[in-house]
């Protein structure tokens, strides 16, 4: 049995609001194995932000517990929250979020600055293997700019992956992007996955949760499916089914 | 390494926003280059009294009769009584730091040479005169103490003397003049010395003997100053202090009782009249160090809106594993380096502003370095003050919220 990279029991958070309280997360449990390929569905408002805010380590539960990689997160103060979301784990987010007028490369290099155990040497090696597995090699000296938003969107994958995450957390990745984008995306992910990178990915899109191994529906801060995917589609398959754009 | 990589991550941002930075640093840069440029104007009027009186005679210790006249209504000195020739003596015999001395009286009235008048001043001392002033001579010869101790009619006089009564260019030097009536021969011509300060004509005067002066022109037996100079500049002081005993001894004077007369080194005739051009230094500086605080504030306004601008960046870099500590470093390191670059070219600027000055309104400058160690230090400390609030509220974000903002 493989590896659990997240452990969650019966999350709880709330938020106080004036005199009332929020309850965003009912208590959930569940685990995210090594090498899984997981989507997080539900619409707004049934608490998938409030998760993924904490599968980020960008904040607190307010009971409950969550491990990640074996690390108990609660009581973490924030600076050891940095370290974690540091080493641990990749972000990958709707609007990219990549430095403006700053290369690729030094885009991909961003999280490695917040690591002094890197040396300026290999932060360069490191972020340069990162764009060649998404295969953007030749866009390295390239601004946001100069780039299409799926090229935008590969920077900011690889920037996930130059601090050899645990997990990649990606947050509506495609939601920004055209079916076609998207899919050349999710195969891109599927390949990742392939090499056992483990990914949770947020969606609302139905259609992006056929390409994940297992998928979690939340709905009003409770889990109302968590099923596995027996019939994985590929892709880069899909990709090729699609009509070929006109211009 | 840390810091490192944050001082590269700022310097990126600069390089990013290179107008913006400028246009801040301008604050900067017009601050301290103002603070430069001033402290060299009025570093330089200083220096330009300190070397006029220096040229006045070097180490020299004037005692005069009175209390010290400096405060108001205290009355010139001039017509106190209470210095005579036994202090002179005194002080001779007595006092070590001193290398020359001698007794000085002194009265205005007219040179007359046949139809050529002139009023001027003579003054009565000894041979060590010409010591104690630093002035030598033109031609002639000064006077013997043989001539001092018989009162011998014989002068000195100085270039303006000598331009008035003598317009013909022909030599003083042997020639009959007449001082109030009271006929000299002209012994000798003094080397020009110029307007001294405080725009005084150091050469219109005449030079006669004590002795001569007291008996045959003022008819007193008391003197109105004595003039001495000290062994060095460095003992000046304390030869000032020394005779200051040397004379409160003389005239018996009582421990609770004030000095009667006053003794001055030029060094303190120095400190007195740079008081003022030390005022004006102190005003320009002050009008200066506004600017800097202004610019001080241009760079709290934009690094305050960088952080606004840039929440989406700041929640990004605490995403991926900055922590609020490193934010707060990235953002002062920023305002640092603005201000630390704009003191640069401040420096630059105001050092060329000096050189402007100098050459072009002809003023006397000089550059002390302590105005360019203190200006570029005020600089740094601009930047950690004015932008600790900026990075402080970068720092505070959180990054869920600056993340989603937009």
């Amino acid at each position: 049995m493989s590896k659990e990279i997240i452990k969650i029991e019966n999350l709880k958070r709330e938020f106080i609001m004036g005199s009332e309280t929020v309850h965003a997360l009912k208590g959930i449990s569940f685990d995210i194995k090594e090498g899984e390929f997981v989507t997080i569905m539900g619409s707004s408002g049934s608490g998938k932000s409030t998760l993924l805010n904490i599968l980020g380590c960008l904040d607190n539960p307010t009971s409950g517990s969550y491990e990640i990689d074996g690390v108990k997160m609660k009581d973490l103060t924030k600076n050891q929250l940095a370290t974690i979301r540091n080493e641990k784990i990749g972000f990958i987010f709707q609007s990219y979020n990549l430095l403006a007028r700053t290369s690729a490369l030094e885009n991909v290099e961003l999280p490695l600055f917040y690591n002094s155990k890197v040396s300026s040497e290999e932060r360069r090696e490191r972020a340069i293997k990162a764009l060649k597995m998404v295969g953007l090699e030749d866009r390295m000296d390239h601004t946001p700019s100069q780039l299409s938003g799926g090229q935008q969107q590969r920077v900011a994958i690889a920037r996930s992956l130059v601090n050899n995450p645990v997990m990649i957390l990606a947050d509506e990745a495609t939601g920004n992007l055209d079916t076609r984008t998207s899919y050349e995306i999710m195969s891109l992910f599927q390949e990742l996955n392939k090499q056992g990178i483990t990914i949770t990915f947020v969606t609302h899109e139905p259609d992006i949760a056929t390409f994940s191994s297992r998928t979690i529906v939340l709905k009003d801060g409770n889990i109302i499916q968590d099923k596995l995917n027996n019939d994985v589609q590929s892709a880069s398959v899909e990709l090729a089914k699609l009509p070929k754009e006109d211009h | 390494m840390r810091l490192l990589n944050l001082l590269k991550i700022a310097f990126k941002a600069i390089v990013l926003n290179k107008t913006r930075t400028l246009l801040t640093m301008l604050g900067i840069i017009i601050g301290v280059a103002s603070v430069i440029a001033m402290l060299a104007i009025g570093e330089g009027s200083k220096e330009s009294i300190r070397s006029t009186i220096s040229s006045m005679g070097s180490n020299m210790v004037t005692i005069r009769p009175g209390a010290d006249d400096r405060g108001p209504a205290r009355g010139s000195g001039g017509d106190v009584q209470t210095l005579i020739f036994e202090d002179y003596e005194k002080i001779k015999e007595q006092a070590t730091l001193l290398s020359h001395i001698t007794p000085v009286v002194n009265g205005g009235g007219q040179v007359i040479n046949g139809s050529n008048n002139w009023p001027s001043t003579i003054f009565g001392v000894n041979p060590e005169y010409l010591e104690i002033k630093a002035v030598g001579l033109q031609s002639g010869s000064m006077f013997t103490d043989t001539e001092v101790k018989t009162a011998s009619k014989v002068a000195l006089i100085g270039q303006t003397v000598v331009e008035n009564v003598f317009p013909d260019g022909q030599e003083p030097v042997g020639q009959m003049i007449r001082f109030n009536n009271i006929p000299f021969k002209v012994i000798g011509v003094l080397e020009e010395k110029g307007e001294n300060t405080f725009g005084q004509d150091q050469d219109d005067i005449v030079i006669a003997p004590y002795t001569t002066v007291q008996k045959r022109i003022l008819a007193i037996d008391y003197l109105n100053q004595i003039m001495a100079s000290a062994v060095s500049e460095e003992d000046a002081s304390e030869a000032v202090e020394q005779v200051t005993e040397i004379l409160r001894t003389q005239h018996k004077l009582m421990d609770n009782e004030d000095d009667d007369f006053t003794v001055r080194s030029m060094e303190e005739l120095i400190s007195t009249f740079s008081s003022t051009s030390e005022m004006l230094t102190v005003l320009l500086v002050a009008v200066a160090g506004i600017s800097l605080l202004i610019g001080g504030i241009g760079i709290m306004n934009i690094m305050y809106v960088s952080v606004k601008e840039r929440t989406k960046e700041i929640g990004l870099r605490m995403a991926v594993g900055g922590k609020g500590s490193d934010i707060l470093m990235q953002f002062l390191i920023e305002a640092i380096l603005i201000s630390i670059t704009g003191g640069l070219l401040g420096v630059i600027l105001g050092l060329g502003a000096t050189v402007f000055i100098e050459n072009f309104l002809n003023w006397p400058t000089s550059v002390a370095l302590y105005s360019i160690v203190i200006s570029f230090a005020v600089c740094a400390l601009t930047g950690i003050f004015f932008g600790w609030y900026p990075a402080r509220k970068a720092s505070a974000l959180d990054p869920i919220t600056a993340l989603r903002y937009e």
